[in-house]
């Protein structure tokens, strides 16, 4: 019995020591990613500070510090690019967005013919390649006059109109919400477009602002199509085609110093908004995963 | 295959019990296929069986209707403005004349050419010009490209006037009848509030739907249809070449055996193979390590919890393309990490570290580049469901003495597994199409020499930006990357198809624990 009383507080302070142990190995741990995770960032600032040359380097801390590479850009057609990219993403994250929930609305609360057959169907269109129809996109936009200096209302027209089939994330948020709230709404008189937009909407922040984020930062990565859309004129660009053509074999030399500046004044204002908004993608993407 | 009870099948061993499943899938195939197609043929048989019910309705309508009704049979809307449903009418005669219109217009043209795809090629002549005389200039007459889309186009025109003419004549129908019993129709006004009432989400999929018709399907059967042409598609897509139709040859080029390792089914085997090597590293390395970092900042006792999570959700932000690019610059060999670990006097000059230039260091560096890509993504959406697990469930476990690694085995991952089925599968097939990870880091580099397939195959090529490379350039080979492409949705589905069908196996075994 004695043995026990001089024990139990023993093993209590193995374990202290051993969850201690395990902290700090979690914490260095952690400290490493977060290294890892955030070095190639740190590196491209630095380099764009860099102005000794402009070429592709192995060193890191640059020899002779200065903004030469911020303000060569300006002499380039970047301001245009930004300007063509950031109209891109603001004009469709709020049409996809009504797309979007028009889409999901509908696929959520009403139970019509066909629907089952509807979301099958666009589970299998989503697993065609969707880089092979490009060309033909190409050739509709082009029919239109939409193409290489015009391209930023057809990527807008191609990027809105395919939209629809996002509507997963978005139609799993509405299955949440209960159906009594509607059937109340519906007794009381309301018709079904009183019900979405008094009722639906208001408690829909979360998702809004998930897919007006998800929708205005897609335009700021999207390389391929844009690319073949623009087909090589300037004027047509966006950021990622634009900063891509820095990187040719024949450009990289005089243009890498200036693609790290172009990339730190590109992810700037993008990370910080999806800092302010991380709640909301949080939700928005949890609650996907969930639902498959 | 011999029966076991629920009680038997709790007693086996782990092993025996994954055999046993495994055993009991393959023998259900032939059964599972043979139902498929059982089911396919009903499905067929039933539609048949509506559609000729459906057209004898319609005909005995035409012979039971009144006047109005026989006229609208011809004259769309004609009932209805017959019976005071002007906005019904309006809008159905309207797409009956718009209908005519084009078809008499273009439809009819391109719907003849189609089964040519054009007869006659651009021409050269001599034209006057100016006052100097004559100048040759091409002159473009029929153009395959256009004729295909816009007969495609006209073919889905004429489903959709099928379909309303049908609606048409059985609104007319239900209207006789409606009459008949001595109530009332509806007003163009009541049509109109039933559109934001008990029709709304047909005024809510209206334009998505048109959005996805013509951007997302039009497009893909146009693919499909391109794999049965001699379609080359040099200069994106601007080509007023003729071509035509050739039936299964290309299919014929791209899996034909005969030249053995040399032909183009070598290359397509060695690519689906790599392609289906990297779906399921990138799928399961960043699931596993993003839940693992997940676990370690949800710990007790760790601290700076959003701190943490802010470091890594920041890469999420950072558009890829930059990310991944530089990144790839990173791993030259005049990059930083071949100077640093030259610096470091780790290597030397001769010996730097081929990170892009030896075919098995590109895959391995690819896939832990995209761990560092993926891990902050699979981090949040995993924070969110380990929260959700009881916490009770790890009390008692705790009680009853289960380390660490049991916990983790017996609650975590079962859950997990569980719940995030269904995304593990959409993110393998995501990422044997994840186009931008590798053409943004390599670019499909090494160059695979020994393979005459077209668009120069590199060793990290997947399927997907393989067959866009297909595409490119003057030796584009656009059919053939349209078999590719085919070929890869094939491959997509079934798996899917295959995992769907596992997928309540593991719900049961979730029933039995």
């Amino acid at each position: 019995m004695s043995e026990n009383t001089v024990m139990a507080p023993k093993k209590h302070m193995g374990l202290k020591t051993s969850r201690r142990i395990s902290n700090t190995a979690i914490y260095v741990l952690l400290a490493v990613i977060s290294v890892v995770w955030l070095i190639p960032f740190i590196c491209i600032l630095l380099q764009s500070f860099r102005v000794e040359n402009t070429m592709p380097v192995g060193y890191v801390i640059p020899k002779r510090w200065g903004i030469d590479n911020y303000l060569r850009l300006f002499q380039t057609d970047f301001p245009k690019w930004y300007l063509n990219t950031f109209i891109i993403a603001l004009v469709s994250s709020v049409l996809q967005t009504f797309i979007v929930l028009c889409m999901s609305y509908a696929l959520s609360r009403f139970r019509f013919k066909g629907r089952k057959l509807l979301m099958r169907l666009m589970l299998i269109l989503g697993m065609f390649p969707g880089m092979l129809t490009m060309i033909i996109l190409y050739r509709v936009l082009a029919d239109l006059g939409m193409t290489q200096a015009n391209a930023v209302p057809g990527l807008i027209l191609v990027y809105v109109a395919s939209s629809g089939m996002l509507y997963y994330v978005s139609k799993g948020f509405f299955d949440t919400i209960p159906k009594s709230l509607d059937e109340a709404a519906r007794v009381d008189g309301a018709t079904r477009f009183q019900v979405l937009k008094k009722i639906i909407l208001p408690l829909s922040k979360p998702i809004v602002i998930y897919t007006v984020l998800t929708a205005f930062m897609s335009p700021w990565g999207d390389f391929v199509f844009a690319q073949y859309v623009s087909m090589g004129a300037s004027a047509g660009k966006n950021v990622a085609v634009g900063m891509y053509g820095w990187l040719n074999k024949d450009q990289i030399a005089n243009n890498y110093t200036l693609f790290c500046a172009g990339g730190v004044l590109v992810a700037i204002p993008v990370t910080v908004l999806f800092l302010c908004l991380q709640k909301y993608y949080v939700e928005g993407v949890t609650g996907g995963a969930v639902k498959g | 295959m011999v029966k076991y009870t629920d009680l038997e099948y709790l007693r086996m061993k782990k092993g025996k019990r994954f055999g046993l499943k495994l055993l009991s899938f393959l023998c259900s195939i032939p059964r599972k296929t043979a139902a498929f197609f059982l089911m396919l043929l009903t499905g067929i048989k039933q539609a048949a069986l509506k559609i000729a019910g459906e057209a004898r309705d319609i005909c005995m309508g035409f012979v039971t209707g009144d006047w109005k009704t026989k006229v609208s049979y011809l004259v769309m809307g004609f009932g209805c403005f017959a019976r005071g449903q002007i906005l019904r009418g309006v809008l159905f005669l309207l797409f009956e004349v718009v209908f005519i219109g084009y078809m008499v217009l273009f439809g009819g043209y391109y719907l003849g050419m189609m089964p040519s795809l054009g007869k006659q090629g651009p021409t050269t002549e001599k034209v006057a010009s100016g006052l100097r005389g004559t100048a040759t200039v091409t002159i473009y007459h029929d153009n395959s490209f256009r004729i295909l889309l816009y007969s495609v186009l006209t073919i889905f025109f004429i489903i959709a006037f099928i379909y309303t003419w049908r609606v048409n004549v059985k609104q007319n129908l239900t209207a006789e009848r409606i009459l008949k019993s001595g109530k009332k129709l509806r007003s163009g006004k009541e049509d109109l509030r039933s559109l934001v009432d008990d029709q709304f989400h047909k005024t809510l999929l209206a334009l998505p739907m048109t959005g996805i018709l013509v951007f997302t399907v039009l497009p893909i059967i146009f693919m499909i249809l391109v794999a049965f042409t001699n379609y080359c598609g040099a200069n994106n897509g601007y080509t007023n070449n003729l071509f035509h139709w050739v039936g299964l040859d290309n299919f014929n080029t791209m899996l034909n055996w005969t030249n053995g390792s040399s032909s183009y089914a070598a290359t397509f085997g060695e690519v689906l193979a790599w392609t289906l090597i990297w779906a399921f590293f990138a799928t399961f390395t960043n699931y596993f390590l993003g839940m693992m970092v997940a676990m370690a900042i949800n710990k007790k006792g760790i601290h700076f919890k959003k701190g943490w999570r802010t470091v890594l959700v920041m890469t999420v932000a950072i558009p890829q393309f930059i990310s991944l690019l530089y990144v790839s610059k990173m791993f030259a060999s005049n990059g930083i990490v071949n100077g640093l670990l030259m610096d470091l006097g780790i290597i030397d000059m001769d010996h730097l570290l081929p990170f892009w230039t030896d075919p098995t260091w590109a895959r391995i560096t690819v896939i832990i580049i995209n761990i560092w890509i993926g891990i902050p993504y699979l981090m949040l959406i995993t924070t969110g469901i380990l929260m959700n697990i009881p916490a009770d469930l790890y009390e008692s476990a705790r009680i009853d003495g289960a380390s660490g690694w049991q916990q983790y085995s017996k609650i975590t991952l079962p859950y997990m597994l569980f719940v995030t089925g269904p995304y593990l599968l959409t993110s393998f097939t995501g990422n044997m199409n994840n186009f931008n990870v590798i053409y943004l880091l390599t670019g499909g580099a090494p160059t695979n020499n020994l393979s005459t397939a077209p668009g120069t195959v590199g060793y990290t090529d997947l399927l997907i930006t393989w067959l866009f490379k297909i595409t490119q350039g003057a030796e584009a080979n656009y059919y053939l990357a349209s078999v590719v492409g085919i070929l890869v949705f094939l491959v997509v589905a079934i798996i899917s198809l295959v995992v769907y069908n596992l997928l309540p196996s593991i719900k049961n075994e979730e029933d039995f624990q």
